[in-house]
Order: C-alpha cells, then structure tokens, then sequence
C-alpha cells in the first residue's frame, strides 16, 4: 500500500522528456529569450538590419568573447574560477602577431604553435591547481599576471603583422573565404552557394563547440569535471578521475583563450598587450558565463550556453550604436543591465520557501 | 573456484593511526563468500576505518590485506572497484548536480567510440533500479531533486553496477522507508545466493537479526570476537560492544500526569504549500512527544516552520501562550527554541571550525558584555557544556571534525542547552550514532523534560519513539493520521498508521 | 612527529610568520642590489620605510574591508570604482560635508552589495562586478570621462598626505583601523559570526546569527574603508582622477590571501592581512628601484603569489 502511495507521484512527473530539459536549462533559455530580444531590437532598428553585412561585422565582433567566455565556462563548472583567461588571450594574441605571417607553411605553423601556446599555458593553470594544490580563482590570478608579463616581453607596444590573405579570409563569409583559397570553384561552385554567405567567425564557433566541447562532455574526463563541480569528494568515493579532469579543464579553458587570442590577432592584424583590456575581457567572461545560466557554484551548465551568454553581453552594446546613447552613458547602461540581469536570478532566491535551499 | 572454503577477504594485523589516536590496532579478521558478515561497535571502535582502508578510501599503516588469496593493496576507491571491493557509504558518494543515470554509472559508463552513450546508459540504470524495486525513479532526473530516501536507494544501484564481489553497506538503511528496507533485504538475500561476500555496518540489531548469519565485534580500534548468529544473547553482544554491562536502555518515563495550565507548543492548522495540510498538536512543559510515520511525510517540514526556516507558513502556533510566528531561527531562538537540525556535518556544525566556537555559536550575544565577547565567561560556558554533556575531547581548541560522530552530535545539542531553551525541537538526532550515546542522549532528554522544557522529537526508529516518548503524532502525507499515548505506543500501531491503513485497530487504548 | 609537538604552531599563524620572512629576504636583496649599484643602504632608512608604509596604508585599508568579505566566502570587485567614487564626490562636494560625502558614498554602495548579495543571493562575484560597471557608469557620466577639476580639501589633504610627529597621518588611520578589525575579528559576536558563516552558512544560519545582516554589515565596511581610501588617497594626490582605485583590488585580495586568509573563506587571521600589504607594497618598490620593465614586474608578481602560496600548502593536509 505505501509503495503504491510513494510510487505514483514520480511516475506522473516522469511526463515528456522535453519539459523535462526545458526546465533543467531554464537559465540558458532566458538567455536565449534575452539574446533573441536585443539582437532582433538591433537588427529591426539598424538601416541595414537583417542584412550579410552586418551579421558578418557582428560575428566578428563576438567571437573572441565568445570563445573567452567558452573558456571560462570550463573551470566554472569544475566549481572553480580562471582569471587568467583574458590573460592567455592576450598572450596568443601576442604570440600570433609574430608567427602567423610569411609562407603557407609558416602560417600553418604559426597557428599550430598559437593553439599550442595556449593549451600549454592552460595545462600550467591545470598543475599549478592539481599539484600546487592552491585554490583556482587564487591560482590564476597569480598566472594571469605571469601570462600578460610574457605577453609585454613579446608586444612591449601594440604593433606586428598578420599574413593580410588570411585576416580577409578568416573574417569574411564563407564565399569570401573560398575565393581567396580557390576552394569550391572559388566560392562559385552551385551546391556552395546556400552557405557561401555565412560568416567564417560563425562557423569557427559552431566547429569549435561541436568538434571540441560537445565530445569533450560526453567523455568519462569531460563528466568528472561535472562530477567535481557538483562534490568533489562523491567524486573521489565514485573512483572517478578527478585529477585528469582538473587538468584538461584549465587545459581546455587555455586552448580556448588561445584560439580567441588567435582570432584578434587575425581580425585585427596586430598584437596588443594591454593589461586593461585583458581584464575586461575576463571580467566579461565571468559575466557571459553567468548570464548563460552556469552557476558559478560548479556542477551545472556548458559552454554553449556561455557562448549564449556572450551574445546577450555583445548584442546590448550593438544596441547603443543604434540608439544613440551617448558615449558616456554605455558603462553606466552596460551596468545597469548587467545588474538587471543578474538579478534575474534573485527570483529565485525570493521564490524559495525553504530558506535552507539557498545554502545548498 | 580455488577452495571454496577459503574466506573472500582476510586481513592479518592491519592498523591504522590518525595523528595521536590508534583507530585500528593490529586487526585480523576474515569474510567469506556467499555471506552476509555484520559488523557492531560503537562509533570509534574502527568500523568506519576498517571499510575505508577494505575500499581504498585510506591506506593502513601496517598489516596485510588479502582478496580471494592474493594479496593487495588499493591506493584508492577506484582501485579497490576494480577488484570488486564496492562500498555504499554512509555519507552519501552520489553528485547531486548529476542526473540519476550519470551517478549509477558514473566511474565506467556504456560508451562507444570513446564517447559515453546516453541511450545505452539510460536503459542500464533503469535496469538496475528495477533490481531493487526502485522503478519509480527517473534516470534522467537530477539527485538533487529526489528526497534522500530515493538517493540512498539510487546509491545502492550505484554500487550494484559495480558488479560487486564484495559488498560493503555502512549504514545504508538508515535513511530509508520501511518498504525499501525489505526491498534492500531481498536485494542482499539475492546476492548472497549468488555467492557475494557481504560486510554489513548497522546499529540497529533488528536489521542484523534478520540478515545477517556473521557477527563480529569491534571495540576501541580491536576486533573482539567474530561468532554465527544466535551463538550470543543480544544482552552479551551489546556487552561486548560497550565492554561493560548494560542498563535498561531507556530511562523510565514518569507517569502520565494531569496536564496544568495551557501546553507549551499549540499548533492549530499548521500549512505550508502542499508538504503541511493543516496539523494540530500541542506540547506540554515536561513532555517528550514523538513525531512518527514514514520518512518524508512532512514531519521535518513541522519542525522547520516552527523553526522559523519556512516561508508562507498558515495556521497559528502559540508558544507559552503567546503568538508565534518567527521569521528566521535567529527570531525562534529569541523565543526560547531550540533545533537540532537534520545533517549535523552540514546544518549544525561548522566543522573546520573549533569545539569552543561551535558550542558558542548561539550564545554569542548573551556571552558578550556591549559588543565584546567576555573570554572568561564564554571559557566558562565552554567547559560547563563539555562536562555537563560529557563530551570526550582533548581539547576545546580542536576541530570539530576531530570529533567521532556521537560526540559531534553532542557538541550540537550542548550549543543549544546553552540557550536555556524551553522548546526543544530534534530532528533524527540519533541518526548513525553509537548505543552508548544513544542511551545518553534519551536520558538527557528526560532530564530535560523532568526540568520543565517541551520537546518535539522526529525520529525514523520506531524503537526509539516508543522508548522514549510520552506521546506520539503519526504523519502521513502532511497530515497528522493517528496520536498514540501510553501503553498505546506501540511498534503495530505506529507501523500501521504510518501506512496510513484503516485498520480494525481501536483508538482507544 | 612534528603534528604532535606541543609547541606546534596553530595552522593559521604559520602563512603569517613565512610572509613575514619573505619580507625580510625582499628588504634583503633590495638593499644588495643598492649597496651594489648606489653604496647604500636606502632600503634600511628610516624614510624610506615611512614612505613605504604611507604608499601601504592605502591598500592596507582596502584589504581590511576586503578581508571580512572574503571571510564570508565572498569577494568584492566594485572596490575599484567605490574608491574613486568616493574620491570624486568628496571633492565634488568639498568644504567640511566633503569627508562625510565621501565615506556616505561607501555606506550606500555597501548596502546594495549587501541587499544584492544576501537578499537576491546572487553571487558576490558577479553582483559587485555589476555594481563597479554602474559606478564607473556614474562616474565617467558625471565627470565627462575626466580627472574632476576639484581639489581635495584640508582634512582630506590632512588625512592622506601630512605627518604627525614624522608618521605620516594616513599610516596612523591604518594603524587605527587595524586595531578596530583585529579587535572586531577575534572578540566579537559579528566577528565570531563571519568566521562561522565562512564555514557553513547553514548551520550558522540554523545557530541563530541573522546571516544576513551580518553579510550586509561586511560589505558596508569593506566599501566605507575603500571609499576612506578612495577620499585620503584623493588627499595624498590634491585631486581626484579616473581609474584611481583600479590598481588595488586585485592587490587587495593578493595580500588577504598572502597573509594566510583561505580565498572560500572562514579561516584567517587580520595580522596576516597586514603582513600581505606591506610584502606587495615592498615588492613593488624594489622592483621599481630595480627599474625591472613592467613585463618583468607582472611575471615576479604572479610568481611571488604562487610560490607563497606553494610553500603554505606544504605539509597541509588534502583538501576536502
């Protein structure tokens, strides 16, 4: 009898399997209803709204934070923090300014060793916290510092060049990008037509989150990171890899800067060591993660979402362009809304009728 | 299939120091296949180093360990998985962010191609939940969403999936529904059959009457005596386990005598969302009542909103006659209660923190003079709870966490006598503690009572209701079904209301 | 063996007394570094140690407030642009409501750190950071995004840049403040509180403290001792600017965290905190001295930062 009275509530709840993720990713989904709503805002506004152009000028100008704030997302699930993203980010930037340049060949090579500088630099992150036992958010402040010295020994002032073919390329459409390697007929080839508008940066991104991040998460390392975040030492009792999984966290978090460091230094041919700059890219990091509904507490969310919470960051100072906000007001508007949307999440403290829930 | 005969596991001299305090000292001991081998102690007599050094969590300091003749060694949990040593701990190993099915499989999920399969994963945890008549629960759903009942039961599927040659439960019933405990059972019943070795932790003799046909002893770090089921009275085992004779285990409980004045506690109408449906009760000054039923009935949720913790509470609660209606424990204390929350390593300890500190943390401001703490009378107060509480310590400068789990429990309660509470709230204070401090703190609380406090007292071991308590509310799904009194407090009548069963039972005792 | 020694030292004064040795080594190779190059001792003078401790007291200030905060597992990023807000409305408003103004400024920017953090419970982290972009908003608005024409005035001059008796008054104010905090920390009940939140909200909050009171006071201390920064920093340099407080908050935190206290919270003794302020502050003066390149500063900052914190770890036991 008590079986039949225990047992009957959860299986009504079992419902559809649907509503069951839509209300376990509830904060991603108001970052996307956010995201939808200013970015259609701007487009409907903008003379050329809707148009080639300007999604190929926006894709642009999210990807470095997006990928900035992917790398975030991975220590922030492992229930720690890296200060030191925006730092690695520069330090590729700086790295690349000198390599990605001259023969085909040397490019490649440029590219490779960007990548690599940044995964190793993540790597070092990882030891440091693994080995050195030493808190992230503590860990990394003190790396990030380290990154952006070495990032002023290579760029002591803004300057370099980048190879010109490949910063066309990487931040034009896709038909743009097959012109200037002769792919696909030069871009003319019919069946390549449908895609040839899309941005390169767009197409970075997604190969970036479902070649890189999607797989990552289904591994046994990508599921202790997950594991850790949510308690650690279930974890450890779980006989799961909890070192390998702090490692290729801040590893992973590394390559990621590194490839948005290698963007910039593409995107704007140039390699610049500025230490604000670096910050801000961090602190915008932070905020991307949190908007896309991570807890900053670990255990939950992904870096799809903080690639959403990145747009949300990026499609509000598009809006300023359209509005005419004077210069002066952004930071204070950029606050307010930051503010705002933060404190989206209160709702659910004020919701909560069991105050005990909110320690958890 | 080298000699059946030869135990499973057999250990030979192992001991274990932490800092100054031998918890095992030089430990030979054996477990057979096919065999469920229960193991009795108080809390620090070594049974909970014992299965950590058995499943890896810890490393002896000496001493060999050997499994099915070979000997090893297992420098962590996961190791020790490997060869088929599988534990269900008592503090729970399962990641609350992760889904049900994410947890069960967490250490070697289905994959393919490297990559783990969701689908596949999925169907294995349902497989294994039905195993233990746990159907019900959704692989998919978050543990954090499922009442601890459910997640100690989605952690026995965990260790299940293990595919255990050795399985080792520490306390793994205590936070279970009498239904699944006899699922549990079957489940056991069912792996012995199949030639499993199984370690079984509990300090409810009961359970180890029922199941198991091993008993072994251990005491201060040594293991006493190993002896078949039945070869020992259960008055001699609890000797054995205590190392000195028993008295009755329950103080007596004073007659039931003519209620004078208004009760201490009356709730009218207690309702909070759909969890409290609208309970009355009342506590006299000088008595125990028990709140009684299956787990999850809503009897934590009473305490809680007396407590102060729960928002959008109905009803009216008067407390000595006047309105009630506290807004944070902070307002509760104010009004002379006390709490004695559920999870004493998270709710009522600050455990890196020191004895002194936590028995102060809610007597800070009387033992301040203006804004400063006075140091003589908090060193004062200090030492009065220790001794009056006999809280076993080396110093009150220590962690907390140096603590065995009874005296922790301890700490807890000596830091809310410390307030003079008139209404004592207790939620399964006795939950995986050793008899000798059981026995101790039923008699504090007729102590308490004999000097006048009201106590409201949750508990989920029916012994212990009836043992201690002079009334009884049994709950059922937000309601209060049944209220027992005297001689009517009884093992039948509390496990018949707590089904809720309309039974022929008269009321009236 | 040594775990049982009874003159162990307690876990928490160990991190104080090995920042206190690297002190003494980062005064050690200074002073060979200018007897190599200027035959002599600067680094030992009398002055050049006041002066340290003047350029300290700022930064001492800051990572006292901060410090409650982090005891409370939270952290306070509006730091920065609470000091300078501070410093801007102090002589914006000018005359004798200026100190006043300033230190009001703190108490209101505290409180909504406070009611955001512990009553919507969002994270400290992203709320203050929320909260600095609005003030520096304010700011930038308010002032057309220049140094404000103002000056400071006398008090402030007073309380920043001029000495008593050859101590300079800002290091007196910090001496002050620290005496308050060491005091407020060890003895009493809100002291007692921020520790114990530190390590369990829950049962903290289960004991009776009114936790959230408690957080808001912590947070209203931190920004009125960066917003008494912000105003005698304002003294020390006549005037206010932009950006003035953005050099002391990652520092701020570095020193509480040098000095010993645990970054998650609930562990750690002010002493320490002092210790951390005067070793960052002496670094950074030696390496100015050292004319080290900035890039060479930023790797031996981050550098000095893990290795302290490497050797404090030793020996301790696993984590959780």
């Amino acid at each position: 009898m008590a079986d039949a009275a225990l047992s009957t509530a959860p299986r009504a709840a079992r419902g559809g399997s649907l509503a069951l993720r839509l209300r376990q990713n509830a904060g991603l989904l108001g970052a996307i209803g956010l995201f939808v709503l200013f970015y259609g805002v701007y487009n409907l506004y903008h003379p050329r709204g809707f148009s080639q152009q300007v999604l190929i000028q926006n894709a642009n100008e999210v990807f470095t934070i997006a990928l900035v704030a992917m790398a975030q997302t991975v220590p922030v699930i492992l229930g720690g923090l890296d200060l030191s993203v925006g730092a690695v980010m520069t330090l590729v930037n700086c790295l690349a300014s000198h390599l990605v340049t001259g023969s085909a060949g040397e490019i490649a090579l440029g590219i490779l060793a960007c990548l690599a500088a940044g995964t190793a630099f993540g790597f070092l992150n990882g030891c440091v916290v693994v080995f050195g036992r030493i808190q992230p958010i503590i860990a990394t402040l003190a790396t990030g510092a380290i990154a952006i010295g070495l990032a002023l020994f290579l760029r002591p002032k803004p300057g370099g060049k980048l190879d010109a073919d490949l910063s066309w390329a990487m931040t034009n459409s896709l038909g743009d990008f097959a012109e200037t390697y002769g792919l696909f007929d030069g871009g003319q080839a019919p069946w390549f037509q449908p895609i040839a508008g899309i941005p390169v940066p767009l197409v970075l991104l997604v190969l970036v989150a479902v070649c890189v991040w999607m797989p990552f998460r289904r591994t046994l390392t990508g599921r202790t990171v997950y594991a850790v975040g949510s308690a650690e030492g279930a974890a450890f009792m779980s006989g799961l890899p909890i070192a390998r999984a702090k490692l290729a966290a801040f590893t992973l978090a590394g390559f990621f800067a590194g490839v948005g460091g290698l963007f910039l230094a593409i995107q704007t041919s140039t390699g610049n060591a500025d230490i604000p700059q670096a910050g801000a890219y961090t602190l915008n990091s932070i905020a991307a993660v949190v908007i896309g509904g991570t807890s900053l507490l670990g255990g939950t969310g992904g870096a799809v979402a903080s690639v959403v919470g990145a747009l949300v960051l990026r499609a509000i100072s598009f809006n300023f362009r359209i509005f005419d906000i004077p210069p002066l007001m952004q930071p204070l508007v950029e606050g307010l809304v930051l503010l705002a949307a933060v404190s989206l999440g209160a709702l659910r403290a004020l919701r909560t009728r069991n105050r005990l829930e909110l320690f958890r | 299939m080298q000699n059946e005969f030869a135990p499973f596991l057999t250990l030979t001299g192992i001991s274990k120091r932490y800092g100054g305090v031998r918890a095992l000292d030089g430990v030979t001991f054996a477990c057979g296949r096919g065999s469920i081998h229960a193991v009795l102690g108080e809390n620090g007599a070594g049974k909970s180093t014992l299965i950590k050094i058995v499943s890896g969590v810890v490393q002896p300091d000496e001493g060999l360990m050997r499994l099915d003749g070979r000997e090893v060694a297992f420098p962590n949990p996961a190791a020790a998985n490997r060869a088929g040593v599988v534990c269900v701990f008592q503090e729970l190993s399962l990641m609350p962010d992760l889904t049900v099915a994410d947890n069960i499989l967490a250490a070697d999920p289905p994959r393919r191609f490297g990559l783990i399969d969701g689908r596949a994963q999925r169907r294995r945890a349902e497989e294994l939940l039905a195993s233990i008549g746990c159907a019900d629960v959704d692989p998919r759903l978050r543990v954090r969403d499922l009442p601890l009942s459910r997640r100690q039961m989605v952690e026995i599927a965990k260790a299940l999936a293990k595919k255990p040659r050795l399985l080792i439960l520490d306390e793994a019933t205590s936070a279970l529904t009498a239904a699944d405990v006899e699922r549990v059972y079957a489940m056991l019943r069912r792996l012995k059959a199949d030639g499993v070795a199984i370690l079984y932790i509990s300090h409810r003799m009961h359970e180890i009457d029922a199941l198991a046909d091993t008993l072994s002893v251990f005491r201060n770090g040594r293991h006493i005596e190993t002896f078949a089921k039945g070869a020992r009275s259960p008055d001699r085992i609890v000797e054995l386990m205590i190392g000195r004779e028993i008295t009755a285990q329950y103080p007596p409980k004073p007659l039931p005598k003519e209620s004078v004045g208004p009760p201490r506690l009356d709730v009218r109408d207690l309702s909070w969302g759909e969890r409290l449906k609208g309970l009355s009760f009342s506590v006299g000054a000088g008595e125990i009542v028990g709140l009684g039923g299956l787990d999850g009935q809503g009897q934590k949720e009473v305490l809680l909103a007396l407590f102060g913790v729960l928002k959008g509470v109905g009803g009216t609660v008067t407390v000595d006659g006047r309105p009630h209606r506290p807004g944070s424990p902070a307002e509760a204390k104010d009004g002379g209660l006390a709490l004695i929350p559920e999870d004493r390593k998270t709710e009522g300890l600050m455990l890196p923190m020191s004895i002194a500190d936590n028995l102060v943390a809610a007597s800070l401001k009387p033992l301040s003079k203006g804004l400063v703490i006075d140091r003589a009378k908090e060193r004062a107060a200090v030492a009065d709870a220790v001794r009056r509480l006999r809280i076993k310590i080396g110093s009150a400068e220590d962690a907390v966490s140096t603590l065995s789990g009874g005296n922790q429990q301890k700490v807890v309660i000596a830091k809310w006598l410390m307030t003079g509470p008139g209404l004592i709230l207790l939620n399964d204070p006795t939950r995986g503690i050793d008899v000798g401090t059981k026995q101790e703190i039923y008699r504090l609380l007729r102590d308490l009572a004999d000097g006048g406090a009201a106590i409201l007292f949750y508990s989920t071991d029916y012994d212990e209701l009836i043992g201690c308590c002079d009334r009884v509310s049994v709950m059922y799904d937000g309601r209060i079904v049944r209220e027992l009194e005297g001689d009517a407090i009884t093992e039948q009548a509390i496990v018949a209301s707590a089904l809720n069963m309309n039974t022929e039972m008269t009321h009236h005792g | 063996m040594i775990a049982g020694a009874p003159l162990a030292l307690r876990a928490d004064t160990k991190p104080i007394l090995i920042a206190a040795g690297f002190v003494l080594v980062i005064l050690a190779v200074g002073t060979a570094y200018t007897l190599a190059t200027q035959g002599a001792a600067t680094l030992l003078s009398p002055a050049y140690l006041i002066q340290q401790l003047q350029t300290g007291a700022f930064l001492g200030l800051v990572a006292a407030g901060m410090m409650l905060v982090i005891l409370i597992g939270h952290i306070d990023l509006s730091v920065a642009w609470t000091l300078a807000a501070a410093a801007m409305t102090a002589t914006a408003v000018g005359g004798p409501l200026a100190l006043p103004a300033g230190l009001a400024v703190g108490v209101a920017v505290g409180l909504l750190n406070g009611i955001g953090v512990a009553y919507l419970r969002v994270p400290s982290m992203i709320f203050t950071l929320g909260v600095n972009a609005v003030l520096r908003g304010l700011m930038v608005a308010q002032t057309g995004g220049f140094a404000p024409q103002t000056a400071a005035t006398d008090a402030m001059r007073f309380l920043g840049a001029e000495r008593i008796a050859g101590m300079p008054v800002a290091v007196l104010v910090w001496a002050a403040v620290s005496l308050l905090t060491a005091g407020l920390l060890s003895r009493t009940a809100f002291g007692k509180a921020l520790y114990g939140m530190g390590n369990s909200e829950a049962a903290a909050y289960l004991s009776g403290i009114r936790t959230r009171r408690v957080t808001v006071l912590a947070f209203v201390l931190c920004s009125v001792l960066a917003s008494l920064a912000g105003v005698m920093l304002a003294g020390y340099s006549t005037k206010a600017y932009q950006g003035m407080g953005d050099a002391y908050v990652l520092p701020a935190i570095a020193a509480v965290v040098i000095g010993g206290t645990h970054i998650l919270g609930g562990r750690g003794r002010y002493l320490g905190t002092v210790v951390g302020v005067i070793l960052i502050v002496l670094l950074n003066s030696v390496l100015s001295i050292m004319q080290m390149p900035e890039a060479g500063r930023q790797v031996i900052y981050g550098g000095v930062i893990i290795a302290m914190l490497l050797v404090y770890g030793r020996g301790a036991p696993t984590g959780s």
